[in-house]
């Protein structure tokens, strides 16, 4: 019954996605208060709407409704509640209620926050958004619904990938769906400017929280997903350039490319027509991620056209928003009207250089994912394109990217001085200089360019802190007087120092990793050692084990660094019950200079196991890193500037609106 | 699986192959030569082939049978003497260009290596050209009034006040 429930939710939110869209649109055209403001309620009562269907189905997977063949097909009576609740967005229909039930929040915190937005702007808005809605709930109705019964309902389900079974995955899709959909919101805004054909600072200002929003969560979500593959996949990688991962890299390089250039348009409101088109194609990136995944498209071609209903849905909706906005985009644009002067070497100028590559990393991304695709369905010649071919068009882009950031910050709006912040970034270059000597005569082994990855990172890092200090006038005036003065800086300074500095961490972190990592792989027998990187691996033998689903061999290792003890690491290897699947759990040691990762395989015929050991130096430094960006995304969305757009805040600081 | 495969996040094809392909484990003590500079031109000349089982792995990394096949055979193709081009030559004749991780520098891919350069040129030439466009439009920009000036100044020195606070 709930079940049902849950499904006439879906189609009564689909209804009402109708409504919201043409009704609120039709009233901001012929400027009829009353109409545009359904809006609101509509949104609010499509969110509702869809919150009934989500939890209807969360209630049939926890309750283990083998009756509905979504959860016959994901969970199984033995799976912990996290999974069986996770396990709603591990499939493929759930994930899809999901990502309609996250473009719902986003529609429904603009309606119920967005007071102080301009009528015909919140009334199209929210009808862009709700034509994103209908879209999707009839692509989850038609081809992919989870509230389908079976009939007789079998004793117990197939079971959740075990490699699933893990709390990282568990919300890793949450977030980098409100990553995803988040990008909808400069969609509808976007579109929305187009529509009216007005377009100024103000509107930068509400669109930059959610886009600030969707980037963090997006930000984190990839990371959780990398950090998942190195603690889990067992062989210590953490990205493969696979089209899957680069699915979601696009639209974090595009919103990454967003973020700045609204930066732009909000200060000096220049740059209009171009943010406009990042907004298009940021969340057009979004959707072609969904469209790359959900397909099957990236399996094979082949498996594409045996089965193509979804993915003709899918590409269907990817065509008429991708189509439709850059349409509209192409014939509207001419009318926004430039504004803003600057000089090349200005802070603008800056931007601009971080966009030019940032937009030219992402085509490079997508080229290298789609041309093969592409090649194989035009000529049926298969060839693959894979991590060397990124490492050498992906790389050279970012290395000048990565450069050029620490001077951005420091070149005022409008006409920069490059000299001065080539002197504001002394100590932060001398840095770079130092590690970069030390790196190249200290480390024989690697790749000859590693030392100055390194260093560049450094430099990003250093670069980050400077621009802070320089900001507080460390050393021209008392300290006293710096730290009054780094007090009153507005957070958006910290926030953006903060992710630079995240940035930088996370290139230190890839390069350290990728070039120095150490490995060992060998027949060990119990009471035999290994040693890498200064530790001592001592094996002390296997014990079996039992959880709650699996069942599983432990290996013991005692790790100690010279005569002290430093752990015991138990890797493993798993059987799950359901599905019966194989999993390895790898024994990580996790401290500040690196990784002691330590993975058991095989028992081999003459005795011993063999044993994998890796030492991956710094590599917490990635996740880290991102970390870092998140928080600093985060204190830049407590600016009181930011917040005049954003939740809440607005009505009670009515003094704060727009200056302009 | 790809109907039971994880929400729309870009581990799916991981999942799809770790079915597969776990539990990973990939290189096995046994396969290793015994000379270590060999060994090491084994693993990097491995980790550009792609595995056909696991299709998103090198064979380096992935543990598939055939991947484990491909390993031994790239070892013993060095063994005999041959140099590492060779070695990829021996194994692309022989499953085609589609196990080449680094795509060849040929027709079909002409567009390819090319796509990131003629994107680059294009984005810059768009800049550069958004630049100049401004300054003649700077020129064209009409004298402020006496009153706008005198409104300029006081708002400019508002902001000096507010800045160097």
């Amino acid at each position: 019954m709930i079940v049902e429930i849950g499904h006439f939710a879906l189609v009564l939110a689909l209804l009402v996605a109708v409504f919201q869209m043409v009704v609120p649109a039709w009233g901001a055209h012929v400027r009829d208060r009353e109409l545009m403001a359904t809006a609101e309620p509509a949104a609010l009562c499509q969110l509702g709407l869809l919150i009934v269907a989500f939890l209807s189905l969360i209630n049939a997977h926890v309750s283990s409704d083998f009756s509905v063949a979504n959860v016959v097909a994901n969970s199984h009576s033995t799976k912990p509640l996290i999974y069986r609740i996770s396990g709603v967005w591990g499939n493929h229909e759930g994930s899809m209620v999901l990502w309609v039930l996250i473009l719902a929040l986003f529609g429904g915190a603009v309606a119920a926050f967005g007071r102080n937005l301009p009528p015909t702007l919140k009334a199209n808005v929210l009808a862009v958004q709700a034509s994103i809605a209908v879209a999707f709930i009839l692509f989850i109705l038609f081809t992919s619904n989870p509230f389908l019964r079976v009939d007789p309902p079998p004793a117990d389900g197939n079971g959740l990938n075990p490699i699933l079974q893990d709390p990282a995955l568990a919300f890793h899709p949450p977030f980098l769906y409100t990553g995803y959909v988040g990008f909808s919101i400069a969609y509808s805004f976007a579109i929305a400017a187009l529509l009216e054909g007005r377009l100024d600072p103000a509107w930068a200002r509400w669109v930059r929280p959610w886009t600030l929003l969707a980037w963090m969560c997006l930000t984190i979500g990839i990371a959780m997903g990398s950090w998942w593959a190195y603690y889990e996949l067992g062989w210590g990688g953490f990205w493969f350039w696979d089209p899957v991962e680069n699915a979601s890299l696009m639209p974090w390089l595009a919103g990454t490319a967003l973020l700045h250039s609204s930066l732009v348009m909000e200060k000096r409101d220049a740059l209009k027509v171009w943010t406009i088109l990042l907004a298009i194609l940021t969340f057009s990136l979004s959707l072609m991620g969904t469209f790359l995944v959900r397909s099957g498209v990236l399996t094979s071609v082949h498996a594409f056209a045996v089965d193509p209903r979804r993915g003709v849905f899918i590409l269907a909706i990817l065509s008429l928003f991708t189509g439709g906005g850059l349409a509209l985009y192409a014939w509207r644009a001419r009318e926004l009207r430039q504004g803003g002067l600057f000089a090349p070497i200005s802070r603008e100028g800056a931007l601009v250089l971080n966009n030019i590559l940032l937009t030219t990393a992402c085509a490079t991304v997508l080229i290298g994912t789609l041309y093969p695709l592409l090649l194989e369905s035009l000529t049926g010649a298969k060839i693959s394109v894979g991590p060397p071919y990124f490492n050498l068009t992906f790389g050279p882009l970012v290395v000048p990217l990565l450069l050029a950031l620490p001077f951005g910050p420091l070149l005022a709006w409008k006409r920069g001085d490059i000299l001065g912040a080539a002197q504001r970034l002394m100590f932060a270059a001398l840095l770079a200089v130092v590690v970069l000597a030390i790196a190249l005569a200290t480390l024989y082994r690697g790749p000859i360019l590693a030392p100055f990855g390194l260093a560049m990172g450094v430099f990003v890092m250093a670069g980050a802190v400077s621009d802070l200090a320089y900001r507080a006038r460390l050393g021209s005036v008392p300290l006293a007087e710096t730290w009054r003065r780094l007090k009153s800086q507005p957070r958006s300074a910290f926030g953006s120092a903060l992710a630079h500095f995240g940035m930088g961490m996370l290139v230190v972190g890839l390069v350290a990793t990728s070039a120095y990592r150490e490995e060992l792989i060998r027949v060990m027998k119990p009471g035999e050692e290994a040693s890498i990187a200064g530790y001592t691996v001592a094996f002390r033998g296997v014990a079996p084990a039992t959880g709650p689903n699996y069942r599983e061999v432990v290996g013991l290792f005692d790790i100690a660094r010279g005569e002290t003890a430093v752990t015991r690491l138990e890797p493993s290897k798993r059987i799950y019950d359901m599905p019966p699947q194989p999993t390895t759990e790898a024994g990580i040691h996790a401290a500040w200079r690196g990784d002691l990762y330590v993975v058991l395989g095989d028992a081999q015929t003459g005795g011993g196991y063999a044993v994998r050991i890796f030492f991956n130096p710094l590599v917490r430094f990635i996740w880290i890193g991102a970390l870092v960006m998140f928080f600093g995304g985060g204190v830049s969305l407590s600016d009181r500037r930011l917040r005049v757009g954003a939740p809440g805040r607005a009505r009670r600081l009515p003094a704060a609106a727009p200056a302009e | 699986m790809t109907r039971s495969a994880p929400a729309a996040g870009w581990f799916a094809a991981l999942v799809a192959l770790a079915i597969v392909c776990a539990p990973a484990f990939a290189v096995e003590p046994d396969e290793i030569l015994p000379n270590a500079t060999l060994e090491a031109r084994a693993r990097s000349i491995s980790s550009g082939l792609r595995c056909l089982v696991c299709q998103n792995q090198s064979i380096d990394d992935s543990n598939a049978p055939l991947a484990r096949d491909l390993r031994v055979l790239v070892r013993e193709r060095l063994k005999a003497g041959d140099t590492d081009a060779q070695v990829m030559q021996f194994v692309e004749d022989r499953y085609g260009e589609f196990v080449l991780l680094r795509p060849a520098f040929n027709a079909h891919t002409l567009l390819l290596w090319l796509a990131p350069l003629v994107v680059l040129l294009g984005a810059v030439w768009i800049g550069v050209r958004a630049l100049a466009y401004r300054r003649p439009q700077a020129a064209a920009a009409p004298a402020l009034t006496i009153a706008e000036e005198e409104k300029l100044r006081a708002l400019l020195s508002d902001e000096k006040e507010r800045t160097t606070d």
